[in-house]
């Protein structure tokens, strides 16, 4: 426990230019969003306090915006707003404004109607009536609001950091994304804190007697001017150019940090999620995103990869991994499977999942059109000399390589086939097979040497530049270990990637990681 | 002061006030009685335009209330309600400055003024100016009330059934300190109430409505002995005998009383005494003495019980047919 505390203060020590950055850019969030949603929910509030026909209209719709997934809104933002501060500010507004115009709302009506009537028959106009009666009356209320509002800003903008609008949720979705606790920490703790200090504050503001609530009226706003400029303050200076990475890609040392030590790359970085990341690049948000080198959003969104050519990107060349046991009975497995082996390139594959994931054609369909463009479509010769169980991880790229497999051995053995896709990710493919539950399923060669075998770093340091010695090396190691073969590479190599537009990257003629780094550098 | 022609008020099909027309003479105080729907709270709200007629003009002052800027019309009367409307975010003072401030006094000429109705109110001025109005008992804040209505010194005053939210006991004190404060005896004022006790104490003028309408105005022993309808009949029929005693004063009655022997010991009662309160008196005498005498610039008579009684019963039997 002793040495966790420490750990997690050394780990806020060393990053704490960033955790300063992240809670100013947090704190700039929230109030901001808080600022324009005072600005337009308590008009709003008050307006329909006159127009009661209005108000079940309003508050309906204030009501249903609170119920959308907050990443789910975000995500409604990035077409009408890109990406950034824009849509997570807006997203943020809407989510506080159900507070803020119920309660301005509730607030007014509440008011003593015997109050307003008294105000009313002694001469006061209706502005004069609402801002000495009614506001004032209400005023208790509406902080109520605002003070939940505050709260919820604070827990949502974490959110924020999927669209690259930064805040704390960087260092926790990175901690998760990495398995670093101290990380998750780091950026938890603080935002517990702020939720915390600005719900006591708020709460004393609330109880501030009616007298001194006068000057409070006053400084509220300024108090939510002030705190809403922190948000310019960070994305000051950097690079022309801007990156968008996946947290698990910034704190990884096969990612943005190796990026940084061997390429010397010097780019303006935001945080995103992988699921808006290629969409945002494509709309010119982004300039250089971390995908991976097979996804089929690169062709639909037109991008091209960058030359890793100081290779700090480990290789994960897909290979079909089979028992061994299995092999020793039926040979013809191993010759079969290894029919697809060259056959599919980076760009052929992405053309594939290209198919599944953007133009929604089935893995089925994929598969067996590919197969006969190949020549390799033979007649299912329902054979039942045995059954091969067949596995694969959740996503259409492994769908797409299961249902190739399965009609080769069906077409081209006597061998019965049988298929369980969607066994989640590669702990559970591998512990199927380990326990013969499976007989084979693909699997990436960097996975099984950075997630399975898990070597020491020295050794890894030693093969991972190298494609044939990261292959012989979790063959060989998975064979001693496990019985389980790794048959021939398919060809394609599934890994981490940088990628720019095709047309900039031709522009600016950028081909490697290199020459970007070099770009960049003359830029300034 | 206050006159009202031919005033309507309707809501889609309900006439709420139907053709009503009266005037309120200078320092007069005419009051709105009927029960509850009767359209009397309407018919004041309408002279100060929180309602507006369907139908009809309303003079204040001799002004066409329609020609003015409502809020100017609304500072120049005064406005009491049920309960009370104090700003609870306000102290006593300020709530009691609200139309002068409105209206732009310097600040010395409202504080000179606030004092000086606390006073008259008969409210400590060091102890209640920076209280809220919730640290105050119900009476107090009533009469808080009074003093806003009145501090801008309005002719004209509106009073919204302003003992209702009181306790019986609290709200006919609160009544007669109204009624004994001089500055509300120079007032035009138009009040509405449900309480025909109130009204035959301060009226002196009851215009009593029904279902929107006017169904007899005149002086309270008017309406009492000399009824237009059934309805007005009926109307006071529960509390006829009391009223009645109530209305009538010894100076009322004077040529029916008889001549007082001159004695030595005797009690003096004030001939504008109403006769339930010499009933009263001469009931809860536990003394030897028992003579009563009433003096006034005509004589002086003697008082007994069967004196009143019959005096009482001359009366009511000469108004009513007169």
């Amino acid at each position: 426990m002793d040495e966790r505390q420490q750990s997690l203060w050394s780990f806020m020590w060393q990053q704490h230019d960033k955790l300063l950055d992240q809670t100013l850019a947090h704190i700039g969030l929230t109030f901001t969003s808080l600022l324009l949603s005072v600005i337009i929910g308590i008009p709003l509030g008050i307006w329909i306090a006159r127009k009661r026909q209005w108000s079940s209209w309003v508050l309906g719709i204030a009501g249903v915006l609170q119920t959308i997934p907050s990443i789910a809104l975000l995500g409604f933002m990035i077409p009408l707003l890109g990406i950034g501060a824009k849509p997570a500010i807006v997203a943020l507004m809407l989510y506080a404004f159900l507070p803020i115009i119920r309660n301005t709302f509730t607030g007014i009506i509440q008011v003593n109607s015997s109050v307003v009537d008294a105000a009313k028959g002694m001469g006061m106009s209706p502005s004069q009536i609402l801002f000495k009666v009614e506001l004032p009356l209400a005023l208790p209320v509406i902080l109520a609001g605002i003070r939940t509002a505050t709260v919820i800003n604070v827990g949502v903008a974490t959110l924020a950091a999927y669209i690259a609008a930064g805040g704390l949720g960087e260092f926790i979705f990175g901690g998760i994304a990495l398995n670093n606790s101290n990380m998750i920490l780091a950026g938890a703790i603080p935002a517990a804190l702020l939720a915390i200090v600005f719900d006591f504050a708020l709460s004393k503001v609330q109880n501030i007697q009616f007298k001194k609530r006068r000057s409070g009226i006053v400084a509220i706003p300024l108090i939510l001017i002030l705190f809403s400029s922190f948000y310019l303050l960070p994305s000051a200076l950097g690079s022309s150019m801007l990156a968008g990475f996946t947290p698990e890609f910034m704190g990884r040392s096969d990612g943005y940090l190796g990026l940084k030590d061997k390429y010397g790359l010097k780019i303006r970085t935001v945080v995103i999620s992988d699921a808006v990341m290629y969409k945002a690049a494509f709309e010119k948000q982004l300039d250089v995103i971390s995908g991976y080198s097979t996804d089929g959003r690169l062709k639909a969104f037109n991008l091209v990869v960058l030359k890793d050519d100081k290779t700090i990107f480990p290789p994960y060349y897909a290979a079909p991994v089979v028992r061994h046991e299995v092999l020793m009975k039926y040979p013809e497995v191993a010759a079969t499977l290894n029919r697809l082996s060259g056959l599919i390139n980076d760009s052929i594959m992405t053309e594939l999942n290209y198919r599944v994931d953007y133009l929604k054609q089935t893995p089925e369909v994929v598969a067996t059109n590919f197969l006969a463009s190949k020549n390799l479509l033979q007649p299912s010769r329902n054979g039942n000399k045995a059954t091969i169980r067949m596995g694969s991880k959740i996503f259409g790229e492994q769908y797409i390589l299961l249902h190739m497999y399965s009609l080769l051995l069906k077409g081209y053995t006597d061998f019965n086939v049988e298929t369980k896709t969607g066994l989640g990710g590669t702990k559970i493919c591998f512990d199927a097979l380990l326990n013969n539950q499976i007989d084979l399923y693909p699997e990436y060669t960097g996975t099984g040497l950075l997630v399975i075998l898990n070597p020491k770093k020295e050794e890894v340091d030693k093969i991972i530049g190298s494609k044939e010695q990261v292959y012989d090396f979790v063959k060989n190691e998975f064979k001693k270990r496990y019985q389980l073969d790794w048959l021939q590479p398919i060809g394609f190599n599934n890994a981490y990637a940088l990628m720019m537009r095709k047309t900039q990257a031709e522009e600016k003629h950028i081909t490697t990681i290199s020459d970007l780094a070099r770009v960049i550098d003359e830029g300034k | 002061m206050i006159e009202l022609k031919n005033v309507s008020k309707f809501y889609k099909t309900v006439k709420a006030v139907n053709d009503v027309s009266f005037n309120v003479e200078e320092g007069q105080t005419v009051i709105l009685l009927g029960t509850s729907g009767c359209g009397k709270t309407t018919t004041l709200r309408m002279v100060n335009r929180l309602v507006e007629p369907t139908e009809g003009t309303i003079f204040v002052n001799g002004k066409n209330i329609q020609a003015q800027q409502e809020q100017e019309l609304r500072r120049g009367i005064g406005y009491v309600l049920q309960h009370t409307g104090l700003f609870p975010h306000y102290t006593i003072a300020e709530n009691i400055a609200i139309v002068p401030r409105l209206m732009q006094w310097n600040e010395q000429k409202i504080t000179e003024r606030t004092r000086e109705l606390l006073e008259k109110l008969q409210l400590d001025p060091d102890k209640y100016f920076h209280l809220y109005p919730d640290q105050l008992s119900g009476g107090q804040q009533q009469r808080i009330g009074l003093a806003r209505a009145l501090a801008a010194n309005p002719p004209v005053l509106l009073m919204d059934e302003p003992f209702g939210a009181l306790d019986p006991v609290t709200r006919a004190g609160i009544r007669k300190e109204f009624m004994n404060l001089d500055e509300l005896k120079r007032k035009t004022i138009l009040m509405v109430t449900h309480d025909v006790q109130e009204a035959f104490e301060m009226a002196d003028i009851i215009c009593l409505m029904d279902k929107g309408n006017l169904v007899q105005m005149g002086k309270p022993t008017e309406l009492l002995f000399n009824p237009a309808n059934d309805f007005v009949k009926n109307f006071f029929s529960d509390q006829r005998f009391l009223l009645g005693l109530q209305s009538i004063t010894l100076n009322d009655v004077w040529h029916n009383l008889k001549e007082a022997p001159a004695n030595e010991k005797a009690y003096a009662v004030d001939p504008a005494s109403n006769l339930l309160e010499v009933l009263e008196m001469l009931s809860s005498n536990n003394s030897s003495i028992t003579n009563y005498v009433a003096q006034n610039g005509k004589g002086s008579k003697s008082v007994t019980l069967p004196v009143i009684l019959s005096a009482f019963s001359a009366y009511k039997t000469m108004e009513g047919h007169g």
